[in-house]
């Protein structure tokens, strides 16, 4: 379900430049806040830009910064995470020192810090959302490994002369593999919601992109004057990409333990 | 006290598959006898203990066949009256101490809830009382009564169990795998505490367990279970000197007896079988020295042969 | 009868971690004394049984016979060789000659890694051959060990197969790469009581055909006296008895010996069961008693039992005892 959600998602922001009935951009297309009609069927905002068009289009940001503040996390978090839990010592200490400090602020409030310190982009914004999820990353890690790291496979592992490298990659690694993928999924709908909410607070990206998050900040201003269009559409859609991404995570995380497939 | 199991069927409904952890298992017990229910992992020995309480978890469910429980109904009665039954009427003496007791409250408290959740009027000083006096009948300090769990080893754990399954007085014991995760001294005194209160209180014990040396040492009958099935019911001597069906003989053989010189010791080959996809007809078969063609097309019943009652084609 | 294993004085202290308040307020540390001056040696072909319960320090013993453990203090001097001094690559090099059996065949299997490759490993991580050479080995011992025909079993997962086959697995991963000497911990404990018999058969086959010596790390005295040849019994760290299993269980010597085999359940509702049950429990291993370790608990006790710690003593044939008070 989740998979089908998403995918829906996905397939209208990449056709969005053939579906979007005007051009998202281009202002003025329509009158200016006109409620949904046939003409414009989610309506237009302050912009007299359509939203129909601009809901379309907004996702590929969306997608865009999830992904590379994934991937990001996943380059970052995971290899620091594996190697410091199971090392051990001081390794350990200071890595769980870093990695808990930036755990403590409020996700979204470091990312606003961040975000506004590198300045407008989406490589820039991916990275200020990386940085925020990557304790969530490594802690997981680091507790899945501490576990496994006293268990019998592992001793075993030992005992057959395996060396560090090896235990780590091939008897530690596929064992977190799920609790990773599970993480990477919430952690992507997470990812969504903040980016939204970054450009909802004016940061991250030039005010003519079309994306979610800056309707959604317009919208909110627009609501007094009765426009509830301008928010509605653009604050489902966010939902709903974020709902898709978790129900995928949970789905992936039931697939890839092996006990669940017999 | 009486307790009578009439053909009860416990199956577990998974996605999978539908799977039968009791298949038709019938069971009389009488007044201040001692039942060892033997059997190895997936017998559905457990099963079968917790059924008598209705305390199968889900997925697993009661499907067919009838318990009568001094009179209740188990299977149909409202969750009142088998709630009252829990405690009062039946103990139970769960299989892991370390796990079993709330690490954050002390004994008393255990005692207390346990007592005044079936007898309210109780006052907290009494119960407390009455739950030092069944301590310093298993051979523990009164005072221990303000301990915390994980102060106690895990003999002394199994023994408050004990204890606990005993507070209301109840006329029936149920003793699942009492001994297993004990050292071997400690699985002695248990032992001995069991007989002791067989003795003292006129108990009537269900004991389930894998270990036939505390079924010998302490059991009035024998019931083994594999599969889910009922191979055989018998008395204890009989059972160990003549036993009837080709696994309980089996089992047997396969357990060590220190005064015994030289012995011998069998197995049996294979592994109990995928209760998910069962083989057809009796379910010892493919691994049973003594099949026949009978026993790979039907099932066979728990049929009446001398003294005692066996599942299996030989016999009938 | 060569020797293959002298253990002397071995000694193993696991320091106790202590809470950070602990830790400023006092500067004394304590340790739970696992093993305590243990010594013995076998000779090649021995299976040796390490008996006790919980807090004997069997099954660490087992451990630091192997050198997965390292001793507090003590010599371990196997085929001639010191292991005192041995670590790293070394050491790393030298396992492929003494393998380790584990207790509990699930856990002791990575969930994710096939059963082939399990075993494999214990080849291809000592650089033992060429990878087909390997490939082809681990055929050969996966049906050595029963697992037949090595098709059905070597791209399983290991819950894809019972309690017994894992274990089965775990044995052919400690002998796939030859090694002389195994040590078995518990070996048999968690498999169904009707297939243990077949796996301990297994064990002593594999022994005449590889020319191997066990250690066989138990609390079943049953079993223990089914399949070893000789047997120690172990208590808070420390060997009460010692010798050929015919004299420690046909006549046994110390209270405590005495008391363990009063204590096992006898498959035979006829037996009559003396049972001598020692008072209280096994003490903690932080803070054993002083003088002899059993002595609180012992029927028998002396004063001199409370001073001073009895030596194994020769009571005869290679049957060893230590306590002030064991009856001829």
């Amino acid at each position: 379900m989740g998979i089908a959600i998403v995918v829906v998602l996905g397939i209208m922001t990449i056709f969005s430049p053939w579906i979007s009935p005007y051009n998202p951009i281009a202002i003025n297309v329509g009158p200016i806040l006109s409620p949904p009609s046939s003409q414009y069927p989610l309506g237009t905002n302050h912009l007299g830009q359509d939203m129909l068009s601009r809901v379309c289009s907004g996702g590929s940001i969306m997608f865009q910064v999830a992904i590379l503040s994934t991937v990001v996390c996943l380059i970052v978090g995971v290899p620091i995470g594996l190697f410091a839990s199971f090392t051990g010592g001081y390794t350990d200490k200071i890595a769980s020192l870093v990695m808990d400090s930036i755990y403590a602020f409020p996700g979204l409030v470091l990312a606003i810090a961040i975000a506004a310190m590198l300045g407008p982009g989406v490589l820039n914004m991916a990275l200020s959302i990386a940085v925020v999820y990557v304790p969530s990353y490594f802690r997981m890690i680091r507790s899945q490994v501490l576990t496994i790291k006293e268990l019998p496979y592992i001793e075993a592992a030992n005992m057959m002369g395996a060396n560090k490298r090896t235990t780590l990659l091939r008897y530690i690694l596929p064992n977190v593999l799920p609790s990773i993928v599970a993480v990477a999924t919430i952690n992507f709908a997470d990812a969504i919601l903040t980016a939204a909410g970054l450009t909802f607070v004016g940061l991250g990206l030039p005010v003519s992109t079309p994306d979610w998050g800056w309707d959604l900040t317009y919208g909110r201003r627009l609501l007094t004057s009765g426009a509830w269009w301008v928010i509605t559409f653009p604050g489902i859609m966010v939902v709903l990409l974020a709902l898709g991404f978790t129900l995928i995570g949970e789905g992936l995380s039931e697939l890839t333990n092996p006990r669940l497939q017999k | 006290m009486s307790l009578d199991i009439d053909s009860l069927t416990v199956e577990y409904h998974t996605l999978a598959a539908k799977v039968k952890a009791v298949d038709r298992v019938s069971l009389s017990v009488k007044k201040g006898e001692t039942i060892g229910l033997v059997g190895e992992s997936g017998c559905g020995k457990s099963t079968l203990g917790l059924s008598i309480l209705r305390l199968v978890p889900p997925p697993g469910k009661i499907s067919s066949g009838k318990i009568i429980l001094n009179g209740i109904d188990v299977v149909n009665c409202p969750e009142s009256e088998i709630r009252r039954a829990r405690g009062k009427l039946v103990g139970y003496i769960f299989q892991d101490p370390m796990t079993s007791l709330n690490p954050v409250k002390k004994i008393g408290a255990h005692f207390v809830e346990m007592i005044r959740t079936h007898e309210p009027k109780v006052t907290r000083e009494d119960a407390l009382r009455r739950g030092q006096d069944i301590l310093e009948q298993l051979g523990i300090l009164p005072e221990r009564i303000d301990d915390f769990p994980h102060q106690f080893s895990g003999g002394m754990r199994q023994r408050v169990m004990i204890g606990l399954a005993l507070a209301l007085n109840p006329s029936l014991v149920i003793a699942d795998e009492p001994t297993t995760s004990l050292d071997v001294i400690v699985e002695a005194q248990i032992v001995e505490i069991l007989k002791h209160l067989k003795e003292s209180l006129k108990l009537t014990l269900i004991l389930i367990t894998h270990n036939i040396g505390i079924v010998a040492e302490t059991a009035d009958r024998v019931a083994v279970m594999y599969a889910g099935r009922m191979a055989e019911l018998a008395e204890t001597r009989e059972l160990f000197d003549q036993p009837l069906h080709p696994y309980t003989q089996a089992l047997l053989n396969s357990v060590p007896n220190i005064t015994k010189k030289d012995q011998v010791l069998s197995w049996i080959p294979g592994a109990p079988p995928d209760l998910a996809s069962p083989p057809s007809g009796c379910l010892f078969h493919p691994r049973c020295p003594f099949a026949f063609d009978v026993c790979r097309r039907e099932e066979p019943t728990l049929i009446q042969y001398k003294n005692s009652e066996v599942s299996c084609h030989l016999y009938g | 009868m060569e020797n293959i294993l002298t253990v002397t004085n071995l000694t193993k202290y696991f320091p106790v971690e202590k809470g950070f308040l602990d830790r400023l307020l006092t500067s004394q540390k304590r340790f739970v004394h696992a093993v305590d001056d243990v010594s013995f040696s076998m000779n090649r072909g021995d299976i040796l049984g390490l008996v006790g319960e919980s807090g004997s320090g069997k099954s660490t013993t087992g451990r630091l016979c192997l050198k997965m453990i390292e001793p507090t203090s003590g010599k371990i001097i196997f085929n001639g060789i010191d292991l005192s001094g041995m670590g790293g690559e070394e050491l790393k090099r030298f396992r492929r000659n003494m393998q380790l059996i584990f207790q509990d065949p699930t856990a002791s299997l990575c969930p994710r890694i096939k059963v082939g490759d399990a075993v494999r490993h214990a080849l291809s991580f000592q650089g033992i051959g060429t990878p087909s050479e390997q490939i082809e080995r681990t055929r050969e011992m996966l049906e050595r060990v029963g697992l037949k025909p090595w098709s059905n079993f070597y791209d399983r997962y290991p819950h894809q197969l019972s309690g017994g086959q894992r274990q089965r697995v775990g044995i052919a991963r400690a002998l796939v790469s030859n090694p002389k000497f195994v040590v078995a911990d518990e070996p048999i404990a968690m498999v169904d009581v009707s297939v243990r018999a077949q796996i301990l058969e297994l064990m002593i086959e594999l022994k005449k055909e590889f020319d191997l010596t066990y250690i066989f790390v138990t609390h079943d005295l049953a079993m223990a006296n089914y399949i070893c040849t000789t047997i120690a019994i172990m208590y808070l760290g420390k060997i009460v008895e010692i010798g050929p299993k015919e004299k420690v269980f046909g006549s046994p010597l110390h209270p405590y010996t005495l008391a363990l085999m009063s204590s096992i359940p006898i498959p035979d509702p006829r037996a009559k069961i003396d049972r001598i049950i020692p008072k209280g429990e096994i003490p903690s291993p932080i803070n054993p008693p002083k003088g002899c370790r059993f002595h609180p608990r012992c029927p028998f006790s002396k004063a001199a039992c409370s001073e001073r710690q009895p030596e194994l003593v020769d009571a005869g044939e290679g049957h060893f005892v230590s306590c002030f008070s064991s009856r001829e």
